[in-house]
C-alpha cells in the first residue's frame, strides 16, 4: 500500500481522496513550475548533497535521540525524545525552509515570502533568506503579532519585513490568504516558502521530503541506540509538518503504531479547538481537500488552541489520507493537557518544550499509561522560549513564590 | 429542470448591436439581502447585461480590500448560501442571465449536485469558479452539464496556451480573462497583459470553433476604461467585468440606500456607454 500521492498531489483517489489542487488559474503556472523544479533538483544528487551539508553546518542537524530517564522512569514507559528543539532556530521548521530557500536560489527568484502563526517559520525563513540574500515579507495576523512580539522582533532583526493582516478572524489561515494575494502579483520573482505539509501541490509532499529527515533520523537513531525500533512514534499536528517528517520514516513498519496529536484547546465538546481530523468534516481549503473546521455553509471556523503554532482550522492532506486509511490515529490533546506536559518535562529533564510539542508529549504520556514498559518516541518540534509569555500567565510564574500545579 | 439564461445569450445580442457586452458584479447579501437584490436590480435597469453574484466566503484569496469588505459586511449580516440562491431568483426574474461567483469549497459543502440543480431551479445561468480550474475536480462539469448550466473558467496572463485551451474547451457561457496579474480591485490603468492573453484565448477559440465569448475582468471602474477594454483594435474583449467599482459605490453611501442605488444607476449608465462607444 502506498501512501505517497500521484503525480497530480492526490492521495488516495482523485476527487474522493485528499490533496489536489483548488487554486486559482493565475497560480497553476506557478506551481507547476515548482513542482517541476523541485523534482529536478531532488534528483540531481548536487542539490541533495548541498542541502545536507547546510543542514548539518548550519542548523545543527541531526538533531539528537534522547533517552528521558527520569521521565521514563515517573511514567513507566521508555520516553525517546527526538530533540527537533535543538536545531538552530529553535524548531523543526529550519528543515523545511532552507530546502525550499535553496530551491528558490536554484530557481532564480530573487524575493520570498511566507505565512506564520506562532512566528517560528516567520523566523525560520527570515532565517534563511538572511543566509541565501533573498528579500523576504513574513505575513502574521494581528492577534498573533500581538501574542509573539518576540518573534516579530526576531524577524526585523533578521531584515525581514512582517505585515500584520487585519481581515477576517487575523490569524494563521488569514496571513495565508494574504500571502496568496501577495503571490499572485509578484509570482514572476517571487516564491512562496509555504510552512506546513499543507496547500496546494506540490506543498504537502515537498514539505514532507524536507522534513522527512526527522523521521529518517530518529528510526536509524533509535535501531543503533537501541536495537529495535519503537512501539509508537507521536507528534502534534496543526498543518502536520513535523507529524509528517517523523511518521513518514514508519509508514513502512507495520508494528510501529503511529499517533498524531492535535490541539483539543479547551475541549473538543466545547467547539473551542483545532482538532480538525478528530472533528471530520471533510472540504477545501487553502487548496487542498482535507479535513476542515467549518460551519453548515463551509465558511471557515476560528481554531482555538493555547499554542499559536497548532491554530489552524486545516490540516496537511496526507494526514486526512493516514488517518482515514487508518495507518495513523490522531487524537486531540487539551490546553491544560499540554500546559501540564510543558511543566512536566521541564521539572523532570530540564527541558522546556514549545506548547505544540507539550501537546505530543502529553499525548504519549496517555499513550504509557496502556504501553508500561514500551518505547515511544516523541519528536519534541521545537522549544518553549517563545512560549515564556504564556506560561508566564498561565501558570501565573514570575513571582519569587509562584507554583507550576501539580507537578511534584 | 435546466437552468435559466445562458450568458451566451447576452453575448450574443450583444454582438449582435456591435458590441461588448457589459457584466456587472456585487456580493449577495450587501449591505443586506434585500439591498443586495435591489442593487443589482438596479445595475439590471441602468443597463448591465449579465449579472455576477458574489457568494460570500470566508477566505476569498483572490480578492482586494474592497471585495473583502463588502464581503465580510454580508458574513457578518449572517447571509447563508440559501440567501445567495434567493437573490438569484430575484435578479434572474428579471430575465437578465445571472451567474454565482463562488469560492470551491462553499459549494462543495452544499452538495455539488444539489446546488447544480437548486442554482437551476432559481433561474440562474451557471457559475464562474475563481479557484476551481476544469483539471481540479471534474464534480462541477459534471452537474453543470446535467442541468445545463453555464460552467465559467478563468484563464490569467500566467496561463500556458494548452493550459488556455484546455480552459476554453471546458467553458459554457463564456470564459472569464482575468488580464492582471493579482487580486481584484479597481486600476486607475489598463494592463498590458490583457491584449496578448486576450489574442491567445480568441485564437484557441478560433482553433476550437465554438465562438466562445471572452469576459474581461481588469480593474475597470468608468466609461472610458470600458471602451478601451472592448475596442477592437484594442483589446477586444466580447464583455467587460466590473465589480470592485460597484462593490466601492456602496461602500461609498452607507446608510444612505437611496444615494448608494442612484451612484449605482449613474455608474451603470456611464459603462453601459463605455461598451457601445467602442465600435
Amino acid at each position: 500500500m502506498t501512501f505517497d500521492a500521484d503525480e497530480r498531489g492526490w492521495f488516495g483517489p482523485p476527487t474522493t481522496g485528499f490533496g489536489g489542487r483548488y487554486m486559482p488559474e493565475a497560480l497553476v503556472a506557478a506551481l507547476d513550475e515548482l513542482t517541476a523544479a523541485w523534482l529536478d533538483a531532488m534528483a540531481d544528487p548536487s542539490f541533495v548533497a548541498e542541502f545536507e551539508q547546510i543542514l548539518r553546518e548550519y542548523a545543527g542537524v541531526p538533531s539528537p535521540l534522547y533517552l528521558a530517564e527520569r521521565l521514563s522512569d515517573r511514567v513507566g514507559a521508555r520516553i525517546l525524545l527526538k530533540r527537533e528543539d535543538l536545531n538552530h532556530t529553535g524548531a523543526h521548521k529550519i528543515r523545511n525552509v532552507l530546502g525550499q530557500a535553496l530551491l528558490t536560489r536554484r530557481m532564480g527568484k530573487t524575493r520570498v515570502i511566507a505565512e506564520t502563526g506562532a512566528g517560528q517559520h516567520g523566523v525560520a525563513s527570515a532565517t534563511a533568506a538572511a543566509y541565501f540574500g533573498l528579500d523576504c515579507t513574513v505575513y502574521m495576523g494581528s492577534v498573533d503579532t500581538k501574542r509573539q512580539a518576540l518573534n516579530v522582533a526576531r524577524m526585523n532583526l533578521l531584515g525581514a519585513k512582517v505585515v500584520a493582516v487585519d481581515s477576517g478572524s487575523a490569524t494563521l489561515k488569514d496571513a495565508i490568504n494574504e500571502a496568496l494575494r501577495d503571490w499572485v502579483a509578484t509570482v514572476d520573482h517571487t516564491a512562496y516558502l509555504f510552512g506546513t505539509a499543507a496547500g496546494p501541490h506540490p506543498f504537502p509532499s515537498m514539505v514532507r521530503e524536507f522534513c522527512r529527515g526527522i523521521g529518517d533520523e530518529a528510526r536509524a537513531q533509535c535501531l543503533e541506540q537501541y536495537g529495535a525500533l519503537p512501539d509508537a512514534v507521536a507528534a502534534c499536528v496543526g498543518g502536520g509538518s513535523n507529524a509528517i517528517g517523523l511518521f513518514t520514516a514508519f509508514l513502512d513498519d507495520a508494528d510501529v503504531e503511529i499517533f498524531g496529536f492535535e490541539a483539543g484547546g479547551d475541549g473538543v465538546e466545547t467547539g473551542r479547538h483545532a482538532a480538525t481530523i478528530h472533528a471530520g468534516d471533510r472540504g477545501v481549503l487553502h487548496g487542498a481537500r482535507t479535513f476542515v473546521l467549518q460551519d453548515e455553509d463551509g465558511q471557515t471556523i476560528e481554531s482555538h488552541s493555547i499554542s499559536a503554532g497548532l491554530d489552524y482550522p486545516g490540516v496537511g492532506p496526507q494526514h486526512a489520507h493516514l488517518a482515514d486509511a487508518g495507518r495513523a490515529t490522531y487524537l486531540p490533546v487539551t490546553d491544560a493537557e499540554a500546559m501540564d506536559a510543558m511543566a512536566l518535562l521541564a521539572r523532570t529533564e530540564g527541558i522546556i518544550p514549545a506548547i505544540e510539542s507539550a501537546h505530543a508529549l502529553a499525548g504519549a504520556l496517555r499513550l504509557a499509561e496502556e504501553r508500561q514498559g514500551q518505547t515511544i518516541l516523541v519528536n519534541l518540534s521545537g522549544r518553549g522560549d517563545k512560549d515564556m509569555g504564556t506560561a508566564l500567565e498561565y501558570f501565573g510564574l514570575g513571582q519569587a513564590d509562584a507554583e507550576t500545579g501539580d507537578v511534584e | 429542470m435546466t437552468g435559466g439564461v445562458s450568458a451566451a445569450t447576452a453575448f450574443a445580442a450583444a454582438r449582435a448591436e456591435g458590441r461588448a457586452a457589459l457584466m456587472g458584479y456585487l456580493p449577495a447579501g450587501f449591505p443586506d439581502v434585500a439591498g443586495g437584490i435591489e442593487a443589482l436590480r438596479t445595475m439590471v435597469d441602468a443597463g448591465c447585461d449579465v449579472i455576477e453574484i458574489g457568494l460570500p466566503y470566508s477566505d476569498p484569496v483572490m480578492d482586494g480590500p474592497t471585495i473583502q469588505a463588502a464581503a465580510q459586511q454580508a458574513l457578518d449580516g449572517g447571509v447563508r448560501t440559501k440567501d445567495v440562491l434567493r437573490t438569484v431568483e430575484a435578479v434572474a426574474a428579471t430575465g437578465t442571465p445571472t451567474l454565482v461567483m463562488t469560492y470551491w469549497n462553499p459549494i462543495d459543502r452544499y452538495g455539488v449536485s444539489r446546488f447544480a440543480a437548486d442554482l437551476a431551479n432559481a433561474g440562474g445561468a451557471g457559475l464562474i469558479t475563481p479557484d476551481l480550474t476544469p483539471d481540479a475536480d471534474p464534480s462541477w462539469s459534471q452537474a453543470a452539464d446535467e442541468h445545463g448550466l453555464d460552467k465559467v473558467y478563468l484563464v490569467a496572463p500566467s496561463s500556458t496556451d494548452e493550459r488556455i485551451s484546455m480552459t476554453t474547451a471546458a467553458s459554457r457561457g463564456f470564459v472569464y480573462a482575468a488580464a492582471v496579474m493579482g487580486v481584484t480591485g479597481a486600476r486607475a490603468t489598463t494592463s498590458e497583459l490583457a491584449g496578448p492573453l486576450v489574442a491567445r484565448t480568441k485564437a484557441a477559440i478560433a482553433t476550437q470553433g465554438t465562438g466562445l465569448p471572452v469576459g474581461v475582468g481588469i480593474g475597470v471602474s468608468n466609461g472610458d476604461q470600458a471602451a478601451e477594454v472592448a475596442a477592437r483594435d484594442g483589446i477586444g474583449a466580447d464583455g467587460v467585468i466590473v465589480g470592485s467599482a460597484f462593490v466601492r459605490t456602496l461602500l461609498d453611501h452607507p446608510g444612505d440606500t437611496g444615494e448608494g442605488l442612484r451612484a449605482l444607476g449613474r455608474l451603470t449608465e456611464d459603462l453601459a456607454r463605455g461598451v457601445r462607444r467602442a465600435q
